[in-house]
């Protein structure tokens, strides 16, 4: 019994369904975020199984990427998690159901 | 170094769960068994290891706080008050842990085991002696922050599912000292990193061994930096606002009574030792003490050491008074960020100095030195001024009637009436 | 990777992980999926080790469950009527259509390619390199993230500043 590359794919699929699933159908904008660092995570596992097992001339490649979807990561929760806040300020609701000014 | 590394050379413990690990492995065990069995014995040295220094810690502390605000601890308990702690024990195990009605009975019951349990794993990377480490990880520093970084979640735990709003503001803000205190702690280790170039502990003991230095000497302004921000991740006073009785009851765990405050307290303790141990490990010298690790072994070194600097943290709880909240975040990211980013610069500079001008160990490490120290007194009392504290000439006058009675007006040569 | 431990150590890692990210859709309170959702992001540090990535692993810890928890865990503290019971919306059943459609194509994807393994064992030590790297061929990346990272931290100060702000030295 042993773990491959394809293992990690696997689970690295299944964790962006959910995660799009997230994105894709909660009512609050905080699980909508949610959503959206399940993707992410889910990227950087097969970014790091891919480093680990398939053939390259600089491996760690794959590290260097992982380091800095973190670190998008990190500004883009910070600055959408800002707009929730201001949002809920502004129409004192934050379900995304209801926050369609922009429709026809 | 060693003289015989022999089962009952009990210098350094390694060398018996060593010779264990090699009669079992004679017998033909499966592969996974040594590693199993060493990681056992490991695990549970630290368990029993901890609570034993709890124990005898709740008493000293209440002792020592006691004797320097001039008057006796507990001394009712047993001879000397020693089994204080025992009563303690005893106490909270069979006090009521009520659990209020409208809170989140789940989260609740969580939060205490996960603040007490990252304050356990700090000590599987730190190294006791040469082969007492749980793990030696090759990024054990930052292994470290990222445990204390997990506090932030258990505080928000507590504090969200006691279902009191006090208890819930208690929280929102030690977890805002939390935060602002990590990045400090980030770039303060970093440089201690920088010089030895390799984040593991054991490499880092190593260096301070070889060239006979410790590195609070290199780094003063990370000394300082990390002792400061290790007492706001132990909420310890005088930045204990979290629990500060006369404010906000008990902060983030004002709801919890019997064992799960037992947990509490025994993580807040653990924590101290945590950075305690941390600060011995990085900038003490860990396990060595300039050659008297051949006769005396390492880890009582290193115990007495982690208990030294634990005893300045009570010292600082004896006599320093609180911080309010907002001079905690100003000083964190007004004071001690900007000294912790030149300190950054300055370090890199200096290793980079030293490589590419080919200097010996003995001449570029004192002059380092000596540069960093001057360095940081000149820093801290610059940028203390340049920030505008100056020392006020204190002159106490006669009480006049302010708007409060009882006044003493201080600072100048004729009171404003 | 063959030996015992890591195997072990797989399984429990992926199904704590995954069955964490499903009960953060499945769960009805809105905090209780978020410490699910930190539960996963330690299931996926667990999962980095295995891999011997340890510096991205410890850094995920970091990031993730010390400081993008807390980040959304305030935003919920800071809005107090939204939905806190993790409702889905109108869309519930066209988007569990496309994750699952989603999910199945990528899985079908990473098991029929034909990956180009090389036989090498773990790493050693990750993190001299990736800092090596950082330093070295992907230098502008480095410093763009830097700045994207200055702006991202103002930008949020400047738009949650409460209106009317006195401009002498609002903290």
């Amino acid at each position: 019994m042993s773990v491959d590359l394809e293992h990690y794919l696997i689970v690295g699929a299944i964790l962006f369904a959910t995660g799009l699933y997230l994105a894709l159908a909660k009512r609050n904008f905080v699980g909508v975020l949610m959503g959206i660092e399940l993707m992410f995570n889910a990227v950087n596992l097969t970014f790091v199984a891919f480093a680990r097992f398939v053939e390259s001339p600089n491996p760690l490649d794959g590290h260097v990427f992982v380091v800095f979807v973190i670190t998008v990561a990190a500004a883009e929760a910070a600055t959408a998690l800002a707009l929730a806040v201001l949002l809920y300020r502004v129409r004192d609701t934050i379900d995304v159901d209801r926050l369609d000014l922009l429709k026809w | 170094m060693r003289l015989d590394a022999k089962w009952y050379d009990l210098r350094d413990i390694g060398n018996a769960v060593g010779a264990l690990l090699e009669q079992i492995n004679d017998c033909g065990a499966p592969d996974w068994v040594p590693y199993v069995v060493s990681s056992l014995i490991g695990v549970v040295g630290i368990l029993l290891w901890t609570v034993l220094s709890v124990l005898a810690f709740i008493w000293i502390e209440r002792r020592v706080v006691g004797l320097m605000q001039n008057r006796i601890g507990p001394n009712r308990v047993g001879p000397f008050g020693l089994l204080q702690p025992v009563a303690d024990a005893i106490k909270l195990l069979l006090k009521e842990a009520i659990t209020t009605r409208n809170s989140d009975k789940v989260l609740f019951w969580l939060a205490p085991i996960v603040v007490f349990i990252p304050t356990l794993v700090i000590f599987a990377a730190i190294p006791f002696g040469e082969k007492m480490v749980l793990a030696d990880l090759n990024v054990g520093v930052l292994f470290l922050i990222a445990i204390g970084s997990i506090n932030t979640i258990a505080v928000f735990m507590a504090g969200w599912s006691s279902n009191n709003k006090y208890a819930m503001l208690g929280a929102m803000r030690t977890i805002a000292m939390l935060i602002s205190y990590e990045i400090v702690q980030v770039l303060v280790l970093l440089g201690a990193v920088l010089f030895v170039g390799s984040m593991r502990l054991g490499d880092i003991v190593a260096w301070q061994d070889d060239y006979n230095t410790w590195l609070l000497f290199m780094q003063p302004l990370g000394l300082l930096g990390y002792v400061i921000a290790g007492a706001v991740e132990m909420n310890r006073s005088p930045m204990d606002i979290a629990e500060a009785e006369s404010e906000i009851v008990a902060g983030y765990h004002t709801e919890y009574g019997g064992i799960k405050f037992g947990f509490f307290y025994q993580a807040e303790y653990l924590a101290g030792f945590g950075i305690a141990a941390i600060i011995v490990s990085l900038y003490m010298g860990g396990w060595t003490l300039w050659g008297l690790e051949d006769w005396v072994p390492g880890w009582l070194i290193f115990l007495a050491k982690m208990y030294g600097v634990f005893f300045i943290y009570i010292w600082f709880r004896g006599t320093l008074p609180r911080l309010r909240i907002d001079q905690l975040m100003g000083f964190a990211w007004k004071f001690l960020l900007p000294l912790a980013l030149v300190n950054v610069l300055v370090t890199g500079g200096e290793v980079l100095l030293w490589q590419e001008a080919g200097l010996s160990a003995g001449e570029a490490l004192p002059l380092f030195g000596v540069v960093n120290i001057a360095l940081a007194g000149a820093l801290v009392v610059g940028w203390a001024i340049a920030l505008g504290h100056r020392s006020r000439e204190r002159v106490a006058h006669r009480a006049i009637l302010t708007n409060e009675l009882g006044a003493i007006y201080y600072g100048e040569a004729s009171p404003r009436l | 990777m063959e030996d015992t431990g890591t195997v072990v150590a797989f399984w429990i890692l992926a199904t704590v992980t995954v069955g964490s990210a499903l009960m953060t859709a499945a769960v009805r309170n809105l905090i209780h999926a978020v410490v699910f959702l930190i539960v996963s992001f330690v299931g996926v540090a667990g999962l980095y080790i295995t891999l011997s990535a340890d510096f991205v692993a410890v850094t995920q810890v970091l990031i993730y469950a010390g400081a993008i928890s807390v980040l959304l865990l305030f935003a919920i503290v800071l809005t107090p009527r939204g939905s806190r019971d993790n409702a889905e919306s109108f869309l519930r059943m066209p988007a569990l259509v496309l994750a699952l459609l989603t999910g199945a194509t990528l899985g079908y994807v990473a098991l029929d390619t034909e990956w180009s393994i090389a036989g090498r064992d773990g790493f050693e030590e990750t993190a001299s390199a990736i800092g090596e790297a950082l330093l070295d061929r992907y230098v502008l990346p480095f410093e763009i993230a830097s700045v994207l990272l200055l702006m991202a931290m103002l930008g949020a100060i400047v738009i949650v500043r409460p209106e009317g702000a006195n401009e002498e030295g609002a903290e």
